[in-house]
């Protein structure tokens, strides 16, 4: 390990330097609280201005804007038709591991990249060494014997720790599908730093309240648990002094708090960027950022430092840098996750618990760099919703989401009540408190197919194989509902069971072996931890279960006795129809599952939470899995999270999303998607009338006690026509599952998917 | 168990299975507790297209007219409709009044003609208003206007009124029927003050005349209760239904109408001071 000489030096006096310069960077801030303790929430609080007016007072891009983000785009084509714009096969990435790089040295604004290259990507092996060099040579790269040396001989890495201890019946479900997209070979990501925190308070000053962390458990006896607890204290306060050091190398001092917006930004970016260099998360959000750096913009232009042209700039420019941060993938997994996403999911608006709206000008000049900069999947613009929101801010988050289908809308009113004010969403629907919640995440498993194994007594519909010892197969030519059910159950209580497993063995090594230090240096030492485990497939198992209740479904069986297909007699009320009859079997499927997975005792004593999310994995979990009794055939994409599926729902949108609102909230903390594309016509036949009405529509849904709300409002020939003519469409973006995604980079397969789901239009 | 048969047995008064078999079926409670059933098309939600805001739509079955350009030629014959309750409908529209209440909207009686089933209708839309406190919208051509009661208009928030055309010939060519039916309508929901949108579709060559929408347009302004125009533009998204029910669709070569032509017909409308989208 090596620790930069310069930053031993400063440590320790800079503790005494901080009230003084505290007193310049904090002048005219009000509130107490978060002066003597870590406490941004406080800060916000005390501070923030609410904005009820409208975006009129917005401003363009400016010159210099449009120059570097022209830069970029320049660069896009290449990058989308060989996979990757470069990646440097020496330098395993560190926070401090890369010379400072630019995107222009003249122009930048706010600095940092994560190499010394702009879209130049970095290896992440303490993840898994496979991954790395498996995703190198897809990209036509080799990789370093040297570094290949390190990470196979002498340095272990989470992906071996992993299966050092996974059970031949973990390996067994991860091939079959029926458990997939484990963190196992990859960074879990999912944890959100409060990297406002080293704006407030600048580095020094967290180095000292985490070292009176230390010090508070050197008295206490070394149980495994606080030896687990001092070294990765450690591990928190050395990833600090390499962050000071790389904002050093840009020409920073960050180890005093921000002065200025710019400063603000500046620092705020650092903290991300260090994240980011560190670990290759799966999802990396940035946090409920807005009206933190509102307060900040807002007193340099109430000192006359700054215009709203320039403060806009600097989120433009700090928005271009949120635009660039890639991870080196294998296709494997951009097959599961399309579109190279890495959900640095911004999280704005909301209500405080005063009743205060948490929505400032700088929730507006967030927003407004769909329209300078044109529209983006990242950041992932998440808005907090609440029926009690400002009238005009509803407005124009509803007018950018018909102008651009980048954002996503999640309730607030059902968030602030668990996690509070301070909450930011990770990933798609991950809530958390900031720097007091993360979370260990479990991707999902597969309950249609779980279906399947339950008919087939534990073997795999597709290879015949068993997977799951100890269950009878039902031998029904029609298949009786209660005997399905009763077999289910006890399917899904061992795949529960099998899966909390396969967690715990994960997140045990993660820790070992690719500690977030960065990103848990800027949380409390005491934090909430979640063990978020997920389910695909639900309207599929949910329909199937419908069917086998309200209709007749014979079974197929092949020469083996293995059941392949079904032949479903008469109609079955579906999911996505409003109707109670189905709706309460989805309903029931997700408590029943919780219910199962609660029952086993997680690593770090973490809660059991659970997500209805697929992401873009919908396809390949349909993929994997054979024709279900629901009629769907095998191979036929499942519908993305909590949607039904697609075709199924016949009374308009509305109706299908008040079928997802059912779905229980308590049962499902991780976050429950659902995904909407809606033709123009569909919401009004003005633009203004479309903007009233989607902004109706997403009070009617939060009212109706739904979650999560992505929307499209897009044609289906346009999108035709993008998959024809890719170069016509450079930044046409669509929201997919809880993330957003440039469509000419998905891949044919989640194209056509896109086009084929249910369009809501109008006749 | 034993508990309630003994009371049961020392309450004389209590009816026995005979009395509560024929409870219901006293001529009061006929008269009363008859279910009104209608032919039903299908229903539907539906945001910005029938009438403000997010609203549920029951599309009945049975229409009068064969208009040549008709989106639903599917919903014609009443008999092709699923016989339904009100109290059905009505149970699936309570299942959205708390969406509709934060979104904005209401319910919508279209169709087909509502006005062929104007006892289910009424009895909709008294119920829509009153049990769930819906803002109401029927959507008609008018030409059945007077079998339309007074009744049944109180209970209508808003009339989405189609004229197809203001030069009779035409509008006979369209339809099939006479115009004059629906001016009569019209004049008679200004005379009660009803608000009344009034749509009209343009279909190149057909009803786009400048004088046939000038007449439409001079119509509606003198009315005093038109608050908005919906200058609807052909298109052909109905055909496959046309096919499907092997019936030939005229207007397969009809082109759409251009942008360009559909804001002159709304330029018309606004000449009059209406308020035309």
């Amino acid at each position: 390990m090596t620790v930069h000489p310069v930053e031993t030096a400063t440590t320790t006096p800079a503790a005494q330097t901080v009230p003084e310069t505290a007193a310049d960077a904090w002048s005219g801030f009000r509130g107490g609280l978060w002066r003597d303790a870590i406490d941004v929430r406080d800060f916000v609080q005390s501070n923030y201005t609410p904005y009820e007016g409208d975006g009129s007072f917005l401003t363009g891009p400016t010159e210099r804007t449009t120059k570097v983000w022209n830069k970029l785009l320049a660069m896009f084509p290449t990058e989308i038709e060989r996979g990757i714009h470069d990646v440097d096969v020496s330098t395993p990435s560190r926070i401090d591991a890369f010379a400072p790089g630019y995107i222009d040295r003249d122009l930048d604004l706010i600095v940092g990249l994560q190499t010394d290259a702009p879209l130049k990507r970095a290896i992440m092996p303490n993840g898994g060494w496979r991954m790395v060099e498996n995703a190198l040579n897809a990209y036509g790269y080799e990789a370093d014997p040297a570094v290949r040396e390190i990470y196979t001989k002498l340095r272990k890495t989470h992906n071996d720790g992993v299966f050092d201890a996974y059970t031949p019946e973990i390996r067994a479900c991860r091939s079959s599908g029926i458990i997939t997209g484990l963190p196992d070979a990859y960074g879990r990501g999912r944890i959100i730093g409060d990297y406002r925190r080293v704006a407030l308070y600048g580095v020094d000053r967290l180095i000292v309240a985490k070292r009176a962390d230390k010090s508070a458990l050197e008295v206490e006896w070394p149980s495994a648990q606080v030896i687990q607890e001092r070294e990765e204290i450690a591990e928190q306060i050395r990833a600090l002094d390499e962050l000071k050091a790389m904002a050093r190398s840009y020409g920073y001092d960050i180890s005093g708090p921000a002065r200025t917006a710019r400063e603000t930004v500046q620092w705020l970016y650092f903290a991300y960027l260090a994240a980011v260099k560190e670990q290759n998360g799966a999802a990396m959000s940035i946090g409920r950022i807005d009206a933190f750096l509102d307060i900040y913009l807002q007193r340099d232009i109430e000192r006359g430092l700054l215009t709203e042209s320039e403060a806009q700039e600097l989120i433009d420019d700090f928005v271009i840098k949120l635009r660039i941060v890639r991870f080196l993938r294998t296709p494997e997994y951009n097959e599961l996750y399309s579109g190279d996403p890495t959900w640095v999911t911004w999280s704005m608006a909301g209500l405080g618990e005063d009743g205060r709206p948490l929505v400032t000008r700088t929730t507006f000049r967030a927003l407004n760099t769909l329209y300078n900069l044109g529209p983006a999947p990242e950041p992932n613009l998440t808005v907090f919703w609440s029926p009690r929101l400002p009238e005009a801010f509803k407005r124009y988050a509803a007018k950018v989401a018909i102008d651009t289908s980048a954002l996503q809308f999640e309730s607030d009113e059902l968030m602030r009540p668990k996690y509070g004010d301070d909450t930011a969403i990770a990933c798609c629907v991950s809530a958390m408190a900031m720097g007091r919640q993360m979370q260990f995440f479990g991707a999902r498993v597969n309950v249609a197919k779980a279906l399947l194994y339950a008919i087939n007594g534990g073997r795999d519909e597709v290879s015949g194989k068993t997977i799951v010892e100890g269950f009878e197969p039902i031998t029904d030519e029609y298949l009786d509902y209660d005997t399905v059910r009763a077999r289910y159950d006890a399917m899904l209580d061992w795949l529960a069971k099998t899966y909390v497993h396969a967690l715990n063995v994960i997140h045990y090594m993660h820790d070992k072996y690719a500690y977030e230090r960065l990103e848990m240096a800027l949380h409390d030492r005491r934090i909430l931890r979640t063990m978020a485990c997920g389910i695909a497939g639900l309207s599929v198992a949910a329909d199937s279960l419908s069917a086998i209740k309200h209709a007749r479904v014979k079974v197929i069986r092949g020469e083996t006795g293995l059941a392949v297909d079904y032949v479903v007699e008469g109609d079955y009320p579906a999911y996505g129809n409003n109707d109670d009859r189905a709706d309460d079997i989805a309903r029931g499927i997700v408590h029943d599952f919780m219910e199962k997975v609660r029952r086993h005792p997680t690593y770090r004593d973490a809660v059991h939470t659970q997500s209805v999310l697929t992401i873009t994995s919908n396809v390949v979990y349909g993929k994997k899995t054979g024709n279900t009794p629901d009629g769907r055939r095998a191979g036929a994409p499942f519908a993305p999270g909590a949607n039904p599926m697609n075709g199924r729902d016949e009374h308009g949108y509305i109706a299908s999303a008040l079928s997802v609102a059912k779905l229980p909230y308590d049962d499902a903390e991780d976050g429950i998607s659902l995904t909407n594309t809606i033709t123009p016509d569909a919401l009004g036949r003005t633009a203004e009338e479309r903007v009233s009405n989607l902004a109706g529509v997403l009070d009617g849904y939060m009212a109706s006690g739904g979650f999560h709300m992505n929307v499209n409002v897009l044609d289906r020939a346009t999108l035709e026509d993008a998959m024809e003519h890719p170069q016509k469409y450079p930044q046409l973006t669509i929201r997919v599952s809880g993330y957003a995604v440039n469509f000419i980079r998905l891949t044919r397969e989640q194209q056509l998917d896109v086009i084929n789901r249910t369009f809501h239009g109008s006749l | 168990m034993t508990a309630p048969l003994t009371s049961a047995s020392t309450t004389p008064t209590l009816p026995g299975p005979a009395a509560l078999a024929v409870g219901p079926r006293t001529p009061a409670a006929a008269a009363t507790r008859r279910p009104v059933v209608g032919s039903v098309h299908s229903w539907d939600l539906s945001t910005g297209v029938d009438g403000p805001g997010t609203r549920f739509v029951t599309f009945l079955s049975g229409c009068p007219l064969t208009c040549l350009y008709c989106q639903n030629p599917d919903t014609w014959r009443m008999r092709d409709g699923k016989r339904t309750t009100a109290d059905e409908i009505v149970a699936e529209a309570a299942k959205y009044t708390r969406f509709i209440a934060a979104a904005g909207g209401g319910a919508t009686i279209s169709g087909g003609e509502p006005l062929l089933q104007p006892v289910f209708t009424g009895e909709l839309l008294h119920r829509f208003k009153h049990e769930l406190g819906l803002h109401t919208a029927l959507d008609t051509s008018g030409f059945l206007g007077v079998r339309a009661t007074d009744a049944l208009l109180r209970d209508t928030d808003l009339v989405l009124l189609d004229i197809k055309s203001w030069d009779r010939a035409t509008y006979r060519k369209v339809t099939g029927r006479p115009l004059k039916p629906t001016l009569d309508f019209a004049r008679r929901l200004a005379d009660l003050g009803k608000e009344v949108h009034v749509r009209f579709v343009l279909v190149p060559g057909l009803t786009d005349d400048p004088a046939n929408i000038e007449g439409v347009a001079a119509f509606a302004a003198s009315l005093g209760n038109v608050t908005r125009v919906d200058v609807l533009p052909f298109h052909k998204l109905g055909e496959a239904k046309w096919q499907a029910l092997g019936r030939p669709f005229v207007l397969h070569d009809t082109p759409c109408p251009t942008p360009e032509q559909t804001a002159l017909a709304r330029d018309i409308f606004a000449g009059h001071d209406l308020y035309a989208v």
